[in-house]
């Protein structure tokens, strides 16, 4: 998987609550085998109207935040159905990093394995940053360090679990590592078969 | 021992290694598979070579992009579909998965098909890509849905690392009226607790009127945990539970029963245990419910006004809720019996099951569908259907005018023919009410099997109890 370790990217600004995963990537555009190449769906109904014409008053269609690398949103980012395709959307737009005042579970773990920084921050941390994404300004999110630098100058800190840091900083695949734990897996089946034996 | 919640005694028993950072590396014991969520899946497999660990602890089921007309096997117009399909019957042969097909009597939803078919068990640990995943929790299990890159390392492993969740214990007080659904409850609860209320959690339901619940209506407010946030719902398994399993065709064999009954009846939470959160909800005077936005936390009675959005000072909640007045359509202060619908949807892996359809059809008996509106009945699975069909079900519904199609997930997600049209309203007995669910600019307000049928019958968002009066339940 990507790893990621320092970004300094466009912030743009999603002021909303509860953005759900069907207005992130719509359903009927579920029926894919594919997980690369999505982002021209992403948003789909914000940015394209009816017929397919770009919205130009939303926000990626706004000249300064085509490459956008970061997106500043309301709580619970990323709420609803637990499809992948968000953040696989999300990815291949150029997004690497969202911060919000939460996010849901699902979304936040899909995200780690796509290379993809979620950070929550508190209501007025996320306030000041949603006024530098407004100006379509660039923020520097350094995780090795668990800090945002702000062009102001104020340095942000944050904090991510360290098992999501570790595994964005490394990249690893996730399968690999606990393959390494492969008997205890076998132990517990040889378990399961005696004691719950109808399982 | 120390005293243990549900959920602790179920997720212990799975725990193989508790990593440093953080994380739990749970064992599995089934993995649900649909066609949306698996082929990246299934072709990440193939890249790295490696195999499905337990195919036999496995089960696929094609229900989302699924066409519910008839004709559905031999005509399938989108090719995407087509494709995904094809994909999935290509990776359960080449993976040798058990499956239902589309020809399969048993196919259906999977939450419907996996508790029908007693594939979910009390104690177990049960995943699939799909958020609704949660439903199975109605039977004692922790169940959730996860992401497609987590499907591939369940099938490469048969195990997650996943952080636990914290526990939390919705308490419901009180009798519930008769008038009250399963899904007029977790519809009340999601207002309450909120979208992102559950973040981070499983909850455990309990109380009396939990215990009195049937299984169905267990598995729908278990459904619907995931619309307040939380990863699952949990609810201990009792006689309800084990007299609902018993001589399902995947549950424990008669000679393992009373070993698996006396193993379920030890998951319970011990007296004294600890939650991290607990509320408590007196549902005695609950109205049914219907949401007015595009968050199911956006929920009223029925007999209750759109609110107001200038009346919130948080700008950013605001704004949020004028932007859901504004997509579907709503002035501040007007009443949900004003609304006029122009579909109705009865289905999905929350109200698709045979206590649903009755609970509709005894509306729906004798009436009929109000002129410019269309309902569609789409049961949960084909042994769904076959069993509303033996009840003489099918006849009530098409005599008032329904269309009766076969299992899927249908108008729950706009990903196969059945949709609804941009600026069109449709009073739905699924579980989302998100901007463009059922199809670009549709407009979903959420609604217990009864309130829909109420819904067909008059072309607005009525109380039921408007047409049957207050002794019919
Ligand atoms: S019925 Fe709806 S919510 Fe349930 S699995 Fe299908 S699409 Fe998802």
């Amino acid at each position: 998987m990507e790893r990621f370790n320092t970004l300094e990217a466009v912030a743009a600004p999603l002021p909303t609550n509860h953005i759900d995963t069907d207005v992130i990537y719509p359903g009927r555009f579920l029926s894919t085998v594919q997980r690369s190449g999505l982002g021209p769906l992403l948003f789909h109904g914000l940015r394209f109207d009816e017929r397919g014409q770009e919205r130009p008053d939303f926000v990626l269609n706004r000249p300064a935040y085509r490459q956008a690398g970061i997106l500043v949103t309301g709580e619970n980012f990323g709420c609803g159905s637990s499809r992948e395709h968000a953040p696989w959307a999300l990815f291949d737009f150029g997004i690497r990093c969202i911060l919000s005042t939460g996010f849901a579970d699902i979304f936040a773990g899909n995200c780690v394995g796509n290379g993809i920084l979620c950070v929550t921050l508190p209501p007025a941390k996320i306030a000041r940053l949603m006024q530098d994404a407004e100006q379509a300004l660039m923020l520097k999110v350094n995780l090795q360090e668990q800090v945002i630098e702000r062009p102001c100058g104020e340095v942000v800190p944050f904090g991510v679990p360290a098992a999501i840091r570790k595994r964005l900083l490394s990249g690893m695949d996730e399968i690999s590592m606990t393959l390494q734990w492969s008997k205890r897996i076998d132990d517990h089946e040889r378990q399961l078969t005696r004691t719950l034996p109808w399982l | 021992m120390p005293a243990r919640t549900l959920f602790e005694k179920v997720w212990e028993a799975h725990v193989l290694a508790r990593h440093e950072d953080g994380t739990d590396l749970i064992y599995i014991d089934r993995h649900l598979v649909h066609e949306v969520s698996s082929p990246q899946a299934f072709d990440g497999l193939r890249l790295s070579g490696r195999r499905v660990r337990r195919p036999d602890r496995t089960l696929a089921v094609p229900d989302h992009n699924v066409p519910t007309t008839p004709d559905r096997l031999t005509r399938i117009e989108n090719a995407a579909a087509r494709t995904q399909l094809r994909a999935l019957e290509q990776n359960i042969s080449e993976f040798a998965i058990p499956s239902f097909a589309l020809d399969d009597i048993r196919q259906g939803v999977v939450h419907v098909v996996g508790p029908e078919q007693g594939l979910t068990q009390p104690g177990m640990t049960i995943v699939c890509g799909d958020s609704h995943t949660a439903t199975h929790g109605a039977f004692g299990a922790v169940a959730f849905g996860i992401g497609t890159s987590q499907v591939e390392h369940v099938l490469a492993t048969q195990t997650l690392a996943i952080k636990r969740p914290r526990s939390m214990r919705v308490l419901l007080e009180g009798e519930r009226p008769w008038w009250i659904s399963a899904k007029d409850l977790i519809m009340a609860i999601v207002g309450r607790v909120g979208t992102a209320g559950g973040a981070g959690h499983i909850i455990e339901y309990a109380g009396p009127a939990i215990r009195a619940l049937s299984m169905e209506e267990r598995m729908t407010v278990c459904n619907m945990t995931i619309e307040a946030g939380a990863r699952a719902g949990m609810i201990a398994p009792d006689e309800t539970t084990f007299k609902y399993l018993q001589g399902r065709p995947l549950a424990p064999p008669p000679e393992h029963w009373d070993e698996a009954v006396s193993y379920w009846s030890s998951l319970h939470t011990d007296p004294g245990a600890h939650y991290d959160r607990e509320l408590v909800f007196d549902i005695s005077n609950l109205e049914p419910q219907v949401t007015w936005g595009t968050s199911p936390e956006q929920v009223l009675a029925i007999g209750d006004r759109v609110p107001d959005p200038e009346t919130v000072t948080d700008p950013l909640a605001r704004e949020t809720l004028r932007r859901s007045l504004s997509y579907m359509g709503l002035t501040p202060g007007m009443s949900m019996s004003d609304v006029a619908i122009q579909h109705v949807f009865l289905g999905s892996c929350t109200n698709g099951r045979i206590e649903d359809l009755r609970s509709a059809a005894a509306v729906v008996r004798g009436r009929s569908v109000a002129p410019g509106v269309r309902a569609l009945v789409v049961p949960g699975s084909g042994l769904v259907k076959r069993q509303a069909e033996a009840e003489g079900l099918d006849q009530v519904f098409q005599d008032a005018g329904w269309e009766w199609r076969e299992a899927g997930c249908s108008m729950c997600v706009a990903l196969n023919p059945d949709k609804v049209g941009p600026g069109e309203r449709c009073a739905s007995t699924s579980n989302r009410n998100f901007e463009g669910r059922q199809g670009p600019g549709s407009r979903t307000h959420l609604v217990s099997p009864a309130v829909a049928a109420a819904a067909a019958c008059t072309g607005r968002l009525i109380d039921p109890r408007q047409l049957t009066g207050n002794g019919v339940s």
